[in-house]
């Protein structure tokens, strides 16, 4: 009894007992939208982008698990707007000019706009100022690309075995804090999985950027979620 | 000095065995002893109790009474609470901000007084009051405002500006507070007579288990606002399987204009306390911890003392009652300013010494809560009743209150109305019978279990205070007709935006987007499409976020969307072409005092 059945916007779906909806999704070839959740991270389930139905309660997908005979519901026109609306306020809390970053085209905050169809946030923005951490010798910091997601404060934890990052403050002025006084005050390497888990380009290697030609990029030919709904199609 | 923090620093961590878990009180001991909690104590915390110094950071940032920068000697913390606004906050403010020659938020230059505010501190009945470090200053005017600021720059001794002491345990030579219970109508469960001991002796000539059919038996219901039934959350955290379990008591009381707890506290500390044992009893735990929110620091010495009182008589440690293997013991918890630590997974999360953020959902704190063990949140009101139901019996209890809410619920009542203050009433009383209990005079907009829960207009006078119709936790709070729905809502909105934990992205940000779009309805710039915006992003942020503060915090908006006609919020003329909530001379402001002339076009 360690597989338990369950459905998608009706499709059927073959899971192990304790995994994640998420989880469970991806190996079944089903995209749900996420950002701080990655990969073999304990998922913190704080963005909300992966916000499905279960059996009529909306619920984070990447922590909630699954239950025989749940029904998930995923691609609403409900959820979808939601999802957009996540995406949405994560552009207007932060500063983010696409058009000049090193991450575009690479970054999944963009690509899930694109992938949702967003051409413009529908929300004011709310420009708030932040800070730049230049210090560190070969990893750039900038929070105003910063969506909170978490994954480098979990990354450097469970990945890397230090403890580099992680949030201060509460509410709208929540930021992310490095342990000292600046990032070249910490034991950070920038071989170090916290750098490489960034979904957006806060947190980056210095002179790497716009290494590949616009066209050629990650997002620039397949959707993000492409290559898992590929599966899917199998 | 500077050798000192450090050595300061190390011996208040060894006080508290150098434990990690224990950060809320190594933090707050730090924090009274240099008013601050630096870069350099966090370094010696974080070596003694083998963190980093960004996860001690994290956790001192996160409460808004510690604080990373030095604050003033004495803090006074105005409580800006609607309430207190509508019994003239804002002269009072500006009073004592003149008298003190800095401005809200600042510390005097000689570093001695810091003028700053704080949302509700449990004394809306009491309004305005203030937290003068922790003792409590109430019924403040403009003139006693100066006052204060005038004898606390002669002595800096808070306790001093008490002259004149409340009722009940206020007196109590541990307490000395000014605050009064203004209790209005006594009921037969909590200010009945209540002999320590008695209950507990009746508990544990029962089974744990029958213990629990007694309480499942009485219908009881949690009274901290959602309304699960007490005895089936015994049960779950009784069969969970574990080694240790624990008993915690929610005494945060941080929904705004409630404080009974606070009155429950100081007269019946010794019926909560014996309901945590008997829980204890009944699930299988020795340890029992209160989560008192810092602004009731006031009454800590006097809950210590009743702990110990208790530990002598024989209720509390080891054997209790004299018999072997009995043990269960209490220690208090003391919070420091963040309202999401009333919500029960923060709660164990606060007690663990890390920041106020709730956790993932499943699992639940009766399989898995805190450091990992089955745990039970209760109430102080929920926990005061278990005592007084094993005492009359639940057919005693189940023969009080409405067909499905059985008992009686301590209400604290304010705002508009003459008696303010705190009334044990049956369930299914009417919200109208509430009116004329507190002679409220031209009532307009009943909040009903505060904020967070609904927002009633006349219309609805005839409902009952139940869990199937007006539930409550216990905040009652009137408006009279010629306040505006739309700015209390707002006004609330702050209040929630300050207190989210920002761990999720609908709270921590729609909250702000949804407050700039109902201000700009105040400010008489809205259209009709924003209303349906409003709606939109309340239903939005109700749907998607991760806890219930941002679940909840929409309401107020909804509450006054569904009320009120709010078409005067709208923009009464449009210029051609333009969107009608634009203001072109606004919006070139800036760029004319650049240039220093003013455009020609506008
Ligand atoms: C944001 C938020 C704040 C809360 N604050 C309190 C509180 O101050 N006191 C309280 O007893 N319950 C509070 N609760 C409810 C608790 O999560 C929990 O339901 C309660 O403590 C359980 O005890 P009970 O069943 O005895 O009511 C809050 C919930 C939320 C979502
Ligand atoms: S720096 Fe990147 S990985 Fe870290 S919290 Fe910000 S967005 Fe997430
Ligand atoms: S809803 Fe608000 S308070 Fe609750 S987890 Fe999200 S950000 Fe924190
Ligand atoms: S991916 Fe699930 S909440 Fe962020």
């Amino acid at each position: 009894m360690n597989r338990v059945t369950f459905t998608i916007d009706g499709k059927e779906v073959k899971a192990i007992r304790g995994q994640t909806i998420l989880k469970a999704a991806d190996a079944a070839g089903v995209f749900i939208p996420r950002l701080c959740a990655y990969r073999d991270l304990t998922p913190n389930g704080s963005c909300r982008v992966c916000s499905v139905r279960v059996n009529g309660r909306i619920q984070a997908a990447c922590v909630q698990t699954v239950a025989e005979g749940a029904i998930v519901e995923n691609e609403t026109p409900e959820l979808l707007e939601y999802r957009r609306n996540i995406v949405d306020m994560l552009f207007v809390e932060g500063n983010h000019f696409c058009m000049f970053c090193e991450k575009s085209g690479f970054c999944e905050l963009q690509a899930l706009a694109y992938r949702f169809g967003i051409k413009a946030p529908r929300y004011p923005f709310l420009y708030p100022k932040r800070d730049l951490d230049m210090s560190h010798p070969h990893v750039f910091l900038d929070h105003n690309r910063c969506i909170l997601c978490g994954r480098c404060v979990r990354a450097s934890q469970d990945m890397d075995g230090k403890n580099v990052f992680q949030f201060v403050e509460r509410g709208g002025r929540k930021r992310l804090q490095v342990n000292g006084d600046s990032l070249s005050e910490t034991d950070l390497k920038a071989t170090d999985e916290a750098v490489s888990v960034c979904p957006v380009g806060a947190l980056m290697k210095k002179r790497v950027g716009y290494e590949v030609p616009v066209g050629r990029r990650r997002y620039d030919e397949k959707p993000i979620g492409d290559d898992i709904e590929m599966k899917g199609e199998k | 000095m500077k050798q000192g923090t450090a050595q300061v620093t190390a011996e208040i961590c060894k006080k508290f065995g150098n434990d990690r878990t224990r950060l809320m009180d190594i933090a707050i001991a730090v924090q009274d002893r240099f008013g601050c909690v630096s870069h350099e104590a966090m370094e010696e915390i974080a070596r003694q109790v083998r963190s980093h110094r960004v996860e001690v950071e994290s956790l001192v940032s996160f409460y808004a009474f510690l604080s990373v920068k030095p604050q003033g000697k004495v803090v006074i913390r105005l409580c800006s609470d609607i309430v207190d606004w509508m019994k003239g906050y804002k002269d009072v403010a500006e009073a004592m901000a003149r008298e003190l020659g800095i401005t809200m938020g600042e510390t005097t230059p000689d570093g001695a007084i810091t003028l700053t505010h704080t949302p509700c501190i449990g004394m809306s009945d009491q309004a305005p009051a203030a937290l003068v470090n922790s003792v409590v200053v109430t019924h403040l005017t403009p003139e006693r405002g100066r006052q204060l600021v005038r004898d606390l720059r002669r002595h800096l001794d808070p306790q001093q500006l008490v002259t004149m002491v409340g009722d009940g345990n206020n007196e109590h030579p541990l307490v000395r507070a000014m605050v009064r219970n203004n209790i209005r109508m006594r009921g037969p469960v909590h200010f009945a007579d209540f002999e320590p001991g008695s209950a507990l002796r009746k508990a544990v000539e029962m089974t744990p288990a029958d213990v629990i059919r007694t309480i499942k038996d009485s219908r009881l219901r949690g009274r901290g606002g959602a309304g699960f039934p007490a005895g089936l959350k015994w049960e779950m955290a009784a069969n969970a399987p574990g080694e240790k379990r624990y008993v915690l008591c929610n005494a945060d009381e941080g929904e705004p204009g409630t404080f009974k707890d606070r009155v429950l506290l100081t007269e019946c500390a010794d019926q909560l306390m014996e309901g945590m044992t008997i829980a204890g009893y009944a699930v299988g735990s020795d340890t029992g911890i209160i989560y008192l929110r810092g602004e009731y620091r006031y009454l800590l010495p006097y809950l210590q003392s009743v702990v110990e009182g208790r530990r002598r008589q024989g209720y509390l440690g080891r054997d209790i009652l004299g018999r072997k293997g009995l043990h269960f013991d209490i220690r208090i918890q003391l919070g420091a300013g963040a309202y999401i630590c009333g919500e029960e997974t923060a709660l164990i999360s606060s007690c663990e010494g890390l920041r106020g953020d709730p956790k993932n959902r499943p699992p639940f704190p009766p399989q898995e809560g805190y450091l990992g063990c089955p745990t039970i949140v209760n109430n102080v009101e929920t926990l005061c009743c278990v005592s007084r139901i094993l005492l009359e019996g639940s057919d005693w209890f189940a023969s009080m209150g409405s067909s499905r809410t059985t008992g009686t619920k301590v209400l604290s009542i304010s705002g508009d109305c003459r008696k303010p203050g705190v009334y044990e009433v049956p369930f299914g009383i009417t919200a109208r019978e509430l009116i004329e209990m507190t002679e409220a005079e031209n009532a307009g907009t009943m909040l009903i279990g505060g904020p967070c829960r609904q927002m009633i207009g006349p219309d609805r006078l005839e409902g009952r205070i139940c869990y199937d119709d007006l539930a409550t936790g216990g905040a009652i709070i009137i408006f009279n007709r010629a306040r505006n729905r739309l700015e209390i809502a707002e006004h609330y909105l702050d209040f929630f935006i300050e207190e989210s934990c920002g761990y999720c992205t609908p709270c921590r940000v729609g909250l702000t987007l949804l407050k700039n779009q109902v201000h700009k309805v105040i400010d008489g710039a809205g259209e009709p499409a924003d209303l349906v915006e409003m709606r939109d992003l309340s239903n939005f942020i109700i749907n998607t976020s991760r806890c219930g503060l941002g679940q909840a915090a929409p309401n107020p908006v909804l509450g006054a969307l569904e009320i009120g006609d709010l078409s005067s919020g709208f923009v009464a003329e449009r210029k051609p072409g333009l969107l009608p909530g634009f203001d072109l001379s606004k919006a070139v402001i800036d760029a004319e005092l650049r240039v220093g002339r003013q455009s020609k076009y506008v």
